[in-house]
């Protein structure tokens, strides 16, 4: 489905991924694992079109999108969740929602998909009207997923979904991540929390300073010794 | 914070500035107060209709202001630049609408009266809806072109460069209108039925008060348009998408909202507003020329600054307050009329000494300064 060929990116001199290949199969959770400054967030805007690679292509569905605009690129169905949520913190959760169906013009399809949403996440029905700012870390990450489901994705990018959430949110933010999955839609999972990301994902691929260090299905990724010591503390 | 904040305080900086603020200000309000009481309760100079007469015409130029002030508010929003050139894209506006009416009235209709009525005397209301939709929509496209030719370029570049660049446009549009339509001064050919200084009569106290036509059009049209732009923000879907570019591009891109489009848009719609101000200017002051749009650009500038900028409710409240400062404040502080923009600054720049962020602007408290 997604085919990432020797991707580097830079930022001015920064050369900041050198020659990222990786594959994502229809329906799969792959997590990509490093630590910060590996690469991992500008590999996700790489593929959602606010970065454009100097070398090396994105092919989605058999089709070149690495110079495509961002708005393109969500149209063709890619939708990338950001790290730190970036909820429309002066607007309300309906609209924030809304945004999130931008690039969808039917308005019934709008209202079905909302009250989906309002389904899935009962917390935003409640708080529909609230401004995005005033909800809490774990609302706010609902939020930000609901409004990347809005225009229906068939590839979700998540950035570190879980980041500054009590254990508890955390674990229902990955069944949830795991029940989008099970509706069809893959999902390219980047996350700090190794342990949680490899206990849900089909394969991973560990990061360190641009560069795909290691891959595998997740169960062995989780069992590798260098993997072990660097991020599952152990 | 650490353990000499029960210290006193040092005369640093900024406490030299926390003492100098209310002295300032208090010397200000004493004195805007002492002759407030000069001139409404000793010397009662004035009567009440003078005061609506002023009341009235602050309202109308607040009016104005607002439209123009909102223009600069939307583009800062998204931008986080002073669009300079503003003044110059409401300049184009009076002029398209000068030209219509220039044409409307050279166009005789036959068989309607004797000597033949021209068009714009024959049919005023449709000749002054022609005027105000060519004037928005040739602002609108010269502050789509502005955009594109003179910011674009330069979107990622330090905040000073656009800056530089919005008033090097200024100046070309303003000579390149001095070069098209030569610097003389030109009377705008109002239809007759809204002939300037016409309206309606007014008695208060035996003296008559002209309530003009072009000042009712005036307030009513801006008022209007001020309701209907801030519907568009709040409820239609591009307005969204503006607030959603205005507080973060690229979350707003990674929506799928093309955000070079919605920023080509805020400047049309800010463009049709300061057109749509520039016919106005046009009909009720009567002159136009190459020079127009510098001094309602500035005053509009000033009112956006006042009410917050960025804030468009603050914008039309700062357009409205500087209208009637500047209409009443010369005589209620008994000073000469002419220092009515000196009033107006001296005004803005106490607020800004007491409101940095403007009346409806957000206070950043300053301890997270």
């Amino acid at each position: 489905m997604l085919n990432v060929t020797d991707l580097n990116v830079y930022y001015g001199a920064i050369h900041a991924l050198k020659g990222i290949s990786f594959n994502l199969q229809e329906g799969e959770i792959v997590t990509l694992i490093g630590a910060n400054g590996a690469g991992k967030s500008t590999l996700l805007n790489t593929i959602s079109g606010i970065l454009h690679a100097k070398v090396g292509t994105v092919e989605y569905l058999g089709e070149i999108i690495s110079d495509e605009p961002a708005q393109a690129i969500v149209q063709k169905g890619i939708v990338h969740v950001p790290e730190g949520r970036k909820i429309f913190a002066k607007m309300t959760v309906l609209e924030n929602l809304e945004m999130g169906a931008y690039t969808v013009n039917d308005r019934q399809l709008i209202q079905d998909k909302m009250e989906a949403m309002f389904e899935r996440f009962p917390v935003l029905r409640d708080r529909k009207r609230q401004l995005g700012g005033t909800l809490s870390g774990g609302e706010q990450q609902m939020l930000a997923m609901a409004r990347g489901l809005m225009p229906n994705p068939k590839l979700l990018l998540l950035d570190e979904p879980s980041m500054g959430l009590a254990p508890v949110l955390v674990e229902q933010i990955f069944d949830i991540i795991q029940d989008i999955n099970h509706h069809g839609t893959s999902v390219l999972l980047v996350e700090q929390n190794a342990h949680m990301a490899l206990s849900i994902a089909d394969r991973a691929y560990v990061l360190e300073t641009g560069k795909i260090v290691l891959e595998g299905h997740a169960n062995e990724v989780m069992n590798n010794p260098m993997v072990i010591s660097a991020y599952l503390g152990g | 914070m650490d353990a000499n904040q029960s210290s006193p305080p040092k005369l640093t900086r900024r406490n030299y500035s926390k003492i100098i603020r209310p002295i300032f200000g208090i010397l200000v309000l004493g004195y805007i107060l002492w002759r407030l009481y000069l001139v409404l309760i000793v010397e009662q100079a004035y009567s009440a209709e003078v005061w609506v007469r002023l009341l009235i015409s602050g309202l109308i130029i607040g009016g104005v202001y607002a439209l123009i002030a909102i223009g600069y508010t939307l583009v800062y929003g998204i931008l986080f630049m002073i669009n300079f050139a503003h003044g110059e894209v409401m300049m184009i506006g009076t002029f398209a609408g000068y030209f219509l009416f220039e044409i409307t009235k050279g166009i005789n209709v036959a068989g309607a009266g004797n000597p033949p009525l021209s068009f714009s005397d024959a049919y005023p209301f449709l000749s002054v809806i022609l005027a105000f939709l060519v004037g928005m929509t040739v602002s609108a496209t010269a502050g789509y072109f502005l955009e594109k030719i003179a910011y674009r370029p330069l979107r990622g570049a330090p905040r000073l460069i656009p800056l530089i660049s919005a008033i090097g446009a200024s100046f070309f549009l303003q000579n390149a209108a001095q070069l098209l339509f030569s610097p003389q001064v030109r009377d705008y050919a109002n239809p007759q039925a809204i002939a300037r200084g016409s309206g309606w009569n007014l008695m208060i106290n035996e003296s008559r008060i002209v309530i003009t036509y072009t000042g009712v059009l005036t307030f009513v049209l801006s008022i209007l348009l001020m309701i209907g732009l801030y519907v568009m923000v709040q409820k239609t879907k591009l307005g969204k998408a503006m607030r959603a570019v205005a507080s973060d591009k690229k979350t707003a891109a990674l929506m799928g909202i093309d955000v070079d489009a919605i920023i080509s848009r805020t400047f049309i719609i800010s463009g049709a507003l300061a057109g749509a101000a520039g016919v106005m200017w046009g009909l009720h002051n009567g002159l136009v020329h190459f020079y127009v749009g510098f001094l309602p650009g500035i005053k509009a500038f000033t009112a956006a600054v006042l009410g917050g900028i960025g804030n468009i409710p603050g914008a039309m409240l700062g357009g409205m307050f500087l209208g009637l400062v500047e209409s009443l404040g010369p005589t209620a502080l008994g000073i000469s009329f002419q220092l009515k923009d000196v009033i107006a600054f001296l005004i803005m720049i106490v607020i800004l000494v007491f409101r940095p962020s403007g009346l409806l602007g957000e206070v950043l408290s300053e301890e997270k300064v």
